[in-house]
C-alpha cells in the first residue's frame, strides 16, 4: 500500500513519483530537477484533485518516497503533520483573513526538516483580495515551501498566482477504474460498483456514496423522475419545490448535528458553563461561528441542487445519444426503457434546448439567484422543450 | 415647555421642571421613553400624578412592550389620563386619519385626495398630520382637492414590490412600469421586487393548476396564503393561459438572474420583465 492508492485513475501519478525522486535528491544536495515550489492541480470534480495533492505531500515528507506505511504517511493521512497545512473552505468563498493566518505558516522553516506544504482545496473560491494576499508568498516562497493549489480549471485562479504555478491536469478518472477502487476500498459488490461508477460519470466521492448509501441512490432515483413528471405547470412547479425541500433537508441532515456540536465545544472552550466569572466575548464569538456555519449550510444546499441537476443533464444525454442513434454505454444504463420512450417522445432539437435549460438554472444558482424560481424557470423550459 | 430623555431625567431635574414659573402661568413637561427612567424618578413622578401642581403638565411618553410596566401600572393606579396610539399599518386607516385630520383643521377632503396624500408622503403619522393641517390652511375655503394635493405634494414616498407585480400580473403593464420606477426610485431593492414578482406568478400557476371547484379555504391553505387572498387571486387570474404563465414565470428567473449581477442595468431587466409578462399574458 502506497500513498498513491487513494489516487483514481490517474495517469499523472508516474511524472509526480519522478518529481518525489527529484525532491529527495535535492534535500541530499542534487539539483532540484522537477522539483518546484507551486503546483496547480487542475480536473473536473471528483477526480481527486485533492486526493493527488495530498499523496504528493506525503510522498515528499516520505523519507522513503511515499511508503504508506511510516509515521509521516499517517499524519499526512490523518491530517495532523505539522508540515502540511491545509485551506479548506465549507462556505461560499475563502475569505482574505484566512488567507493571511495562512502565509506566516508558509514562511516557517518545516519542522520535520523536509518540505512545508500548504495545500489549498478550492483554489477558485479564492476572492480577488485573498488571491492578492497569496500571490507575494506563492511567488517567492522560503526554499523549503511547497504551495499547492487545487481548481477545477487553471481559468478559475487570477492570472497572477496561475503563472507561478506547474499545473497538473487531471483527467475524469475511467468508470472501470472508479469501480475497482471501491470494490478494493469500500469492500460492495462489482455491480454496485460498476453501477455507481457510471451513475455518478467519473466523480470518486460521488460514486462512493452511491455505492455504499443506499438513501442516496433511493433520493437519485428521485431525481431522475422529474423529466418525466412535467405534464402541466403545476408539476413543473411542484418539482422544483421538491428539489428545493430535499436539497433544505440534506442541509439539515448534514449540518444540523454538527452545527449543534460545534457551537456546544467553541462555549465549552470559552469556559460557559463554569463557575466563576464569565469571558464577555462568548456570544459574539458564538455568532461569528453561527454566521459560517449559515454559510455553510448555503453551499451544501446549492451543491446538492447543483448534484441533482448533474443528474437530469446526464439523463437528458441519454436522450439525446438514443435519438440521434449513438451506440454507447447510458449513463443510467437500468433506466433504458423509458429513456427511449422519453426519446422518442421529442426532438434531438428540443432535447438540446431542454440540456441547456438545465446549464441556465446551475450557472444561475452558482450567481446566487433565487434557487426555487431558477428551478421553476428550468422546470417549465423542459416542459416546453 | 420643555422636552427630556427619560434615562436624562434625574430627582432635581424633575422638582424643578415641575415647579411654577415666573414667566408663564402654564408649564409643560415632556418625558420621552418614560421607560428608561430610573426607580427613584419613577417613585416621584407617580407621586406627581396622585398630587398634582394647578396648571402644571407632564405627558409621558411610552413606546408600548414590556419595559417599564411596574411604572406603568403604578401610575394608572396613580390615576393617570392614558391615551394610547395605535400604530396605523393599514394604507384604508392612513386615509382615514388624513381625513379626520383635515377635518379637524377645519377643511374638507374626500377619499381620493385623501389616498392620494397617503401615497405622496408615505405612512409617517407625523408627517401626515402636518401636511394635512397645511393643506386645510392653505386650500381655498379649506376644500382640499386633488389638484390641491398634487400642487404642493408630487411624486411618491413609497412603493413596495408587490404593488408592481400586482399590476404586471393584472396586464396593466404600463401601469407596472410606472409603478417600478417609483419604487426603484424611492430605494426598493430590486431583489425584492423580482421575489414579489416571482411569488405572485407561482401563486397564480398554482392556483390555475389546483382542481376545479376546490374550495377558497383549501386553496388558500394549498398556497400558503389568507384565505382574502385567494379571491384576489382569482380575479388576477383571468385572462392568463398556462403557457402564458410559464413564458412569464421564466422571463422573471431571467430578470434574477440579471439583478443578482448576471446584467448591468437591473432597472432595465425588470422593465423588461415587466413588458414580457404583459406580452406572455395577452398571448
Amino acid at each position: 500500500m502506497t500513498v498513491w492508492d487513494a489516487v483514481v485513475g490517474q495517469t499523472v501519478v508516474p511524472s509526480l513519483q519522478r518529481t518525489v525522486a527529484d525532491a529527495a535528491g535535492y534535500l541530499r544536495g542534487g539539483p532540484r530537477g522537477a522539483m518546484t515550489h507551486a503546483w496547480l492541480f487542475t480536473g473536473p470534480p471528483g477526480s481527486g484533485r485533492s486526493v493527488v495533492a495530498r499523496a504528493f505531500a506525503a510522498a515528499l515528507q516520505c523519507p522513503t518516497g511515499g511508503c504508506g506505511q511510516c509515521s509521516e504517511c499517517a499524519d499526512v493521512r490523518a491530517r495532523t503533520h505539522p508540515d502540511v497545512a491545509s485551506l479548506v473552505t465549507e462556505g461560499l468563498n475563502i475569505r482574505i483573513s484566512q488567507v493571511r493566518e495562512l502565509v506566516p505558516r508558509a514562511a516557517l522553516r518545516p519542522a520535520r526538516g523536509r518540505w512545508q506544504v500548504v495545500v489549498v482545496e478550492d483554489a477558485d473560491r479564492l476572492g480577488e483580495d485573498a488571491a492578492d494576499a497569496l500571490l507575494l508568498s506563492v511567488e517567492e516562497p522560503p526554499e523549503r515551501t511547497v504551495w499547492m493549489l487545487c481548481a477545477p480549471t487553471a481559468e478559475d485562479i487570477v492570472p497572477t498566482i496561475r503563472s507561478r504555478c506547474r499545473v497538473v491536469n487531471l483527467r475524469t478518472p475511467p468508470y472501470a477504474d472508479v469501480a475497482r477502487h471501491l470494490v478494493a476500498s469500500e469492500g460492495v459488490d462489482l455491480e454496485t460498483a460498476e453501477f455507481a461508477a457510471r451513475a455518478s460519470q467519473g466523480h470518486v466521492g460521488r460514486a462512493r456514496a452511491l455505492a455504499t448509501d443506499a438513501e442516496v441512490r433511493e433520493r437519485r432515483a428521485e431525481v431522475l423522475r422529474l423529466p418525466f413528471d412535467l405534464a402541466d405547470i403545476r408539476q413543473c412547479l411542484d418539482a422544483a419545490a421538491n428539489l428545493v425541500e430535499a436539497a433544505k433537508a440534506d442541509a439539515e441532515k448534514h449540518c444540523d448535528a454538527l452545527d449543534e456540536r460545534e457551537v456546544d465545544e467553541l462555549r465549552k472552550a470559552l469556559g460557559a458553563g463554569t463557575t466563576g466569572r464569565k469571558p464577555r466575548n462568548i456570544e459574539a464569538a458564538v455568532k461569528d461561528l453561527e454566521r459560517e456555519q449559515k454559510l455553510r449550510r448555503t453551499r451544501v444546499q446549492r451543491d446538492s441542487i447543483d448534484r441533482a441537476l448533474v443528474d437530469v443533464l446526464a439523463l437528458y444525454r441519454d436522450v439525446i445519444m438514443l435519438q440521434l442513434g449513438v451506440r454507447t454505454e447510458l449513463v443510467n444504463e437500468e433506466m433504458r426503457p423509458s429513456i427511449d420512450r422519453l426519446a422518442r417522445s421529442g426532438s434531438p432539437a428540443a432535447t438540446l434546448r431542454r440540456m441547456e435549460a438545465v446549464v441556465a438554472a446551475r450557472e444561475a444558482l452558482q450567481a446566487n439567484a433565487l434557487p426555487l424560481l431558477q428551478l421553476e424557470a428550468m422546470a417549465l423550459a423542459l416542459r416546453e422543450g | 415647555m420643555s422636552q427630556v430623555a427619560g434615562s436624562e431625567l434625574t430627582a432635581g431635574g424633575l422638582a424643578e421642571h415641575v415647579s411654577p414659573s415666573l414667566f408663564a402661568t402654564r408649564r409643560v413637561l415632556i418625558v420621552n421613553d418614560v421607560q428608561d427612567v430610573t426607580e427613584a424618578v419613577g417613585d416621584i413622578l407617580v407621586g406627581y400624578v396622585r398630587s398634582p401642581i394647578e396648571d402644571i403638565h407632564v405627558v409621558l411618553l411610552h413606546p408600548g412592550g414590556v419595559k417599564g410596566k411596574k411604572l406603568l401600572t403604578a401610575l394608572r393606579k396613580a390615576g393617570v389620563h392614558e391615551v394610547a396610539a395605535e400604530r396605523l399599518t393599514r394604507p384604508d386607516d392612513q386615509v382615514a386619519f388624513v381625513r379626520a385630520e383635515v377635518r379637524r383643521s377645519g377643511g374638507r377632503i374626500d377619499e381620493h385626495a385623501a389616498r392620494q396624500l397617503v401615497e405622496s408622503v408615505g405612512g409617517d403619522l407625523r408627517g401626515l398630520a402636518s401636511a394635512a393641517g397645511q393643506l386645510a390652511a392653505d386650500a381655498p375655503d379649506g376644500q382640499v382637492t386633488g389638484q390641491v394635493v398634487s400642487m404642493y405634494f408630487e411624486g411618491r414616498a413609497e412603493v413596495k414590490g408587490w404593488v408592481v407585480a400586482d399590476r404586471a400580473v393584472e396586464g396593466r403593464t404600463g401601469e407596472a412600469v410606472e409603478q417600478l420606477r417609483w419604487a426603484l426610485g424611492t430605494g426598493t431593492d430590486p431583489v425584492l421586487v423580482t421575489g414579489a414578482l416571482a411569488t405572485s406568478l407561482r401563486s397564480l400557476a398554482r392556483l390555475a393548476g389546483a382542481p376545479r371547484g376546490m374550495r377558497d379555504a383549501d386553496v388558500a391553505r394549498d398556497l400558503g396564503i389568507p384565505p382574502w387572498k385567494v379571491r384576489v387571486l382569482r380575479g388576477q387570474l383571468r385572462g392568463w393561459t398556462p403557457n402564458g404563465l410559464s413564458q412569464a414565470i421564466r422571463a422573471v428567473a431571467e430578470a434574477d438572474l440579471a439583478v443578482k449581477g448576471g446584467g448591468n442595468d437591473s432597472a432595465l431587466a425588470l422593465t423588461t420583465a415587466l413588458v414580457a409578462i404583459g406580452t406572455a399574458r395577452a398571448a
